[in-house]
This record gives structure tokens, sequence and C-alpha cells, in this order.
């Protein structure tokens, strides 16, 4: 089953995550984000609901107007009629100090606590695959205030009982794990956006818990996307559709050429 | 103080603090001199095999390819890299056998265009090995210590995780908050390239962009190639001294090197060469193609200029211009269609 919208044909996937991505970011905070769908979700967020979002990137750009969609974070469209293009010491360290809000990423793996994995599949020295590694994805999860996670294609192989390996920080093993490793106080992941629903996390146990079913999509089938236990929310709510607003901004402004949406 | 916890990553490019200032009591000149060279000399002189080499900018941007390339054509091995978030510049240096260890923050991954099949391959058939993982700031903050001539740096992130067990960092308690904390090593590249918008015949160097790690890299490693877009006169440095981000002693080459970033991105100038990476990511797939790209783009031509006109030339030069200044429409011959 996909969700309604997109077998009536109204948006694709993409743009459904990107707009529930959107949704969860605040207006008058600050938001680091990571390539693809976070930059889209947030430049959406910028031109609709929350157009004092400060957008921050980690080479250094600091609060752009993105002219267009951006490749790399690195790239010269991440400080477009920003307030500042700076550096990597800078913006890593007004994180570490408290001056960021929201991390946002994409994840491929993750486990109930919302640990990622993007370093290795298989054993690390002679992987089954490569991947790239943390990147700022460890530093960002570190230090923002509060973590949302894109997974696109949730999955018993994506949503694992153990990762292959533990690339970035979420609730580690459970409750207090990050103050007791050393990791600054309060921080962690917020939301987790998947194909089938928007999940948050347990206060008491700091495990994924379902809080929105996207349209068309059944509890059943979160359930069985998964290798670990999901809890489920006493009030579970509908996820948001993109409204027209939305779908002509990611089309014709955001990404005219559908580079990450599609076509 | 008790070490609560240690990396089993390889300890790559530390120096005791006092060696490293030792050596560039020793081997650093203070000496306001030409220190322009050819990009052949700049790569003879400066990187020598087993080096520890760390590339400027970050990803596809502002990144010293015409060093890259050379390096290539030198026949360079043995190689360790840093893995700041390099991308184009570590893929072809991994393919091409030059570079044979890497410490990740991010490596063998193009950003939005995908994964890198060549230097994934090196790596999954074990002909280039991981010696340690970190993240980016991690990274940033081992050049930091290396720059400030400092053992380590503290930092906040890593703690908890598997990128700390791989990584070269230990964890101690804070003496102060009592809290755990990461101890970052410093870093010293034996030798760093970082490409720059203008620079003077001494060294003097701006940038027209986010520096991104550069400040830190270009005062932490023991030798620094500068290759700049323009030489421009002292007497321009010093009409504006605060925008110089590198001051000339602790550069040891200036290479000029218009459009050096190509097929890179060098902000305010030109854009990213679209067609040419998605035929490197396309040639790579297999190693055939990538001898097939390094026989026509490293060991066909001598020099710089030459590899640019292959890419199309002054024509292409000036589409990138455009695209940078958004008068192209975005193109992303590597997606993936569906």
């Amino acid at each position: 089953m996909a969700i309604k919208g997109i077998k009536e044909g109204k948006y694709t996937l993409r743009e459904f995550l990107a707009v529930n991505g959107a949704r969860v970011l605040e207006d008058k905070k600050s938001v680091f984000v990571g390539t693809g769908l976070p930059i889209i979700a947030t430049t959406l967020a910028q031109r609709t609901h929350a157009p004092n979002l400060l957008m921050v990137f980690e080479a250094g750009g600091i609060g752009p107007q993105l002219p267009e969609l951006a490749i790399s974070v690195g790239e010269s469209r991440t400080f477009h009629r920003a307030v500042a293009a700076t550096s990597m010491h800078d913006v890593m360290s007004l994180s570490q100090a408290g001056y960021i809000d929201f991390g946002f990423l994409g994840a491929a793996q993750m486990d109930m606590h919302g640990n990622i994995n993007t370093t290795v599949i298989g054993d690390h020295d002679l992987p089954q695959v490569r991947l790239p590694g943390s990147g700022g994805a460890n530093d960002v999860a570190s230090f923002s205030q509060r973590l949302v996670i894109i997974i696109a294609d949730q999955s018993k192989r994506s949503f694992v009982k153990k990762l292959d390996f533990l690339t970035t920080p979420g609730y580690l093993d459970g409750p207090g794990a990050r103050e007791r490793a050393g990791l600054p106080r309060g921080t962690g992941p917020y939301r987790v956006i998947t194909q089938l629903g928007i999940y948050g996390f347990d206060q008491k146990t700091k495990r994924l818990k379902l809080i929105s079913l996207h349209p068309g999509i059944s509890l059943e089938e979160v359930k069985q996307n998964s290798s670990f236990e999901i809890l489920i929310s006493n009030s579970i709510g509908t996820s948001p559709e993109p409204t027209q607003e939305d779908l002509i901004i990611l089309r014709q402004e955001i990404d005219p050429a559908g580079i990450v949406l599609g076509k | 103080m008790d070490v609560l916890q240690e990396g089993i990553g390889e300890l790559i490019g530390w120096h005791d603090p006092d060696d490293a200032r030792e050596w560039v009591l020793k081997n650093k000149s203070r000496e306001l001199k030409d220190k322009t060279m050819s990009v052949r000399e700049a790569v003879s002189s400066f990187v020598h095999d087993g080096d520890f080499i760390a590339s400027g900018g970050f990803g596809h941007t502002r990144v010293s390819m015409a060093i890259v390339y050379e390096i290539i054509r030198q026949k360079k091995r043995n190689l360790i890299m840093a893995g700041k978030t390099a991308v184009h510049d570590l893929d072809v240096l991994v393919s091409s056998a030059c570079v044979n260890r890497v410490e990740v923050a991010y490596s063998f991954g193009h950003e939005l265009r995908g994964l890198s099949p060549g230097s994934r391959r090196m790596v999954q058939t074990g002909q280039c090995k991981v010696v340690a993982e970190t993240s980016n700031a991690g990274y940033q903050w081992r050049w930091l210590a290396g720059m400030m001539g400092l053992p380590f740096i503290p930092g906040r992130d890593l703690l908890g995780t598997d990128t700390l067990k791989y990584s070269s960092c230990k964890v101690i308690e804070d003496p102060y908050s009592h809290k755990p904390i990461a101890l970052i090593p410093a870093a010293y590249p034996d030798v760093a390239f970082i490409h720059v918008h203008r620079c003077d015949i001494y060294g003097n160097a701006q940038i027209n962009s986010n520096l991104v790690e550069d400040f830190e890299l270009s005062r932490c490693a023991r030798r620094l190639i500068i290759t700049t877009e323009k030489i421009v006169d002292n007497e321009i440095i010093r009409r504006e001294p605060w925008r110089t981000c590198i001051p000339f002693l602790v550069v040891d080459a200036v290479v000029k090197t218009p459009y050096g970033s190509h097929p890179c991105e060098m902000p305010g100038m030109y854009y990213y060469d679209e067609d040419h990476i998605a035929e490197w990511l396309n040639l790579s797939k297999t190693q055939e193609g990538v001898d097939e790209y390094l026989q026509k783009y490293v060991f066909s031509v001598d020099r710089f200029e030459d590899y640019l006109k292959l890419c199309g030339g002054i024509k292409r030069m000036r589409y990138l211009k455009r695209r940078e200044f958004f008068q192209e429409p975005m193109t992303a011959p590597w997606r993936k269609e569906g």
C-alpha cells in the first residue's frame, strides 16, 4: 500500500516527505541542514510557515537565501545572500555552544533509539558496502537540541535491531545514555519521518514511537517494516498532505529540474 | 588522569608539540621571497611517497585539482589522505592507486550525486584501507589543535559511538565539569594544497568565500602549496590586509592555475562541470574505465591548460561561469531516473 495521494498521482513520495519535514521546523529557530531532502524541506518551511527560520551549513554558510537547489553543503549557493560565510570551526563551535535548535539529516539505517549508521554494511575493515562515513552527521546529532531524521525507505533492512556501525548518536542504549557518554544535556532525536509515518521518542524508554500515520498507510505496515518493535502512541494522528501551495513552491521554485524530488 | 576510553583508529600525522615546533623553527622560512613555481615543481618538491596529504576546500568546491592530477601524473604512491569531506579529489587519488590509506570523516561519496564507484571498489577489495574514522568537526579540530601547537583539543561530539571507537581520540573525565569529554588529537599533514582566488608571489592568499577548514589547515600543514586563480601585486594585499586568510610564512609554493579547481566549483567564478563529473562517475565503475579516464585527462597531457582544452576550453569555462551566476539552467547528468 502506498500513501493515498501518491497512488492518485497528486504528488510524489519525496514531495510528501519534504512537506512533512518542513512542518516539523519552527519559525525563528535555527536549523543545521544536510544534503538532499533536508535542504529542500528547510527551504519550503522558509517559504511557507517559517520565514525567519535560520539555515546553517557545516562549511560556513549562515542564513543564506538559496537561489536554487544546493548540490553540496559547501558550495556557493549555501552562502548566497547569506549573513555570513565563515568556516567549519565557527559553525561547529556555535553548534557545540548551543546556537542550533534543529539538526536535519537523511539516513539509511537506524535502530530503535534513533542511532544511525552511514559508515559500513558488514565488517569495518573489509566491508561489504563502504558508505561515506559520518561527515558532519555525528556533530549535528551530538550538538543540535532536536534532531530530525528522514528515512525514505523504512524496511526490515533499514530499521534494524543492531546497527553494523553506530556512526551517529541517537539515544545510544537508552535513557540517560547520552549524558553518561558526555554529550550535551537535553539533546537527541526528536522526529523520524519515513514513507509510512512520523515517529517521536518515548519519554521514559527513549524508544521509537509512532505518532502519526501517513494517509492510506496501516498500522500493520508500520510494524511489518521494522526489525524491532515500534512503540505506538495512544493517539495516532494523520500526517498532513502537501497543499497546492506547497507543490507549486517545490516544483516551480525549489527543485524545478526534479533533481531530488523527481519528475 | 584516567583515560575512560581509547579509540583503536591509527593516530595519523600527530607529533609531540615540541617536535612540531622544532620542525617549524628549522624548516619554515620567514623570508618574504618569491615562491612561484610550476605545478610539476611544486608536486615534485613537496609531495613524497608515503606522505600524509590534505586537500583544501570542501566536497567539490574550491579544490586544487591541478595538484591532484599532477600527483597522479608523477605516480606518487602509498599516500595517506585526510577524508575531510574529500570527494572528487579523494575519489580520483584512491582510484588511481596514489592514496592507499584514508582517515575518514566523509569519503567515497559525491554528496547528492551518489556514492563513488571507483574509490569504494578500492576499499571493498582491500586495496585502500580506512585507518581511522572521525566526523567533520572531529577532523576540523585536529587541524585546530595542530595550528595552536597543542597536543589535542577537547570536543563534545563523537562520544558514545563507533565513530569514536574507530577514531584516534581518547575520552577522559573533564576535571572542571567532571563529565566525559573527547580529546581530539592534533594533526600535521606532511603537505596540504589549497586553491584560492588571489595570492601574491610570496604566498599571501585571499579567499572570496567560506573558508571551510582552510584557515586552520593552512597553518597546521608542514608544507603548503597554494594554487591561485590570479597572482596579484603585494600592494593589493597590503591595501586590504584584513582579507588575507593565509599569510606568506606558512606557504611553501605559489602556483598560478586559472580554473585550477575544474571540474569542481570556484565560488563567484565558475560552477561544477557536471558533465565531466558524470563522465568520471560513469567511467570509474570499472578499473578499465578509471584507466581510460586517467589516460585521456592526465597522462596524455603535460599541463593543466591542455587538460582544460580537452574539457572544452574557454567556451566551456564561459558556460561554467554563466552557470555560477544562474544564467544557465541546472543540470544533473548523473541523476538516476525514478
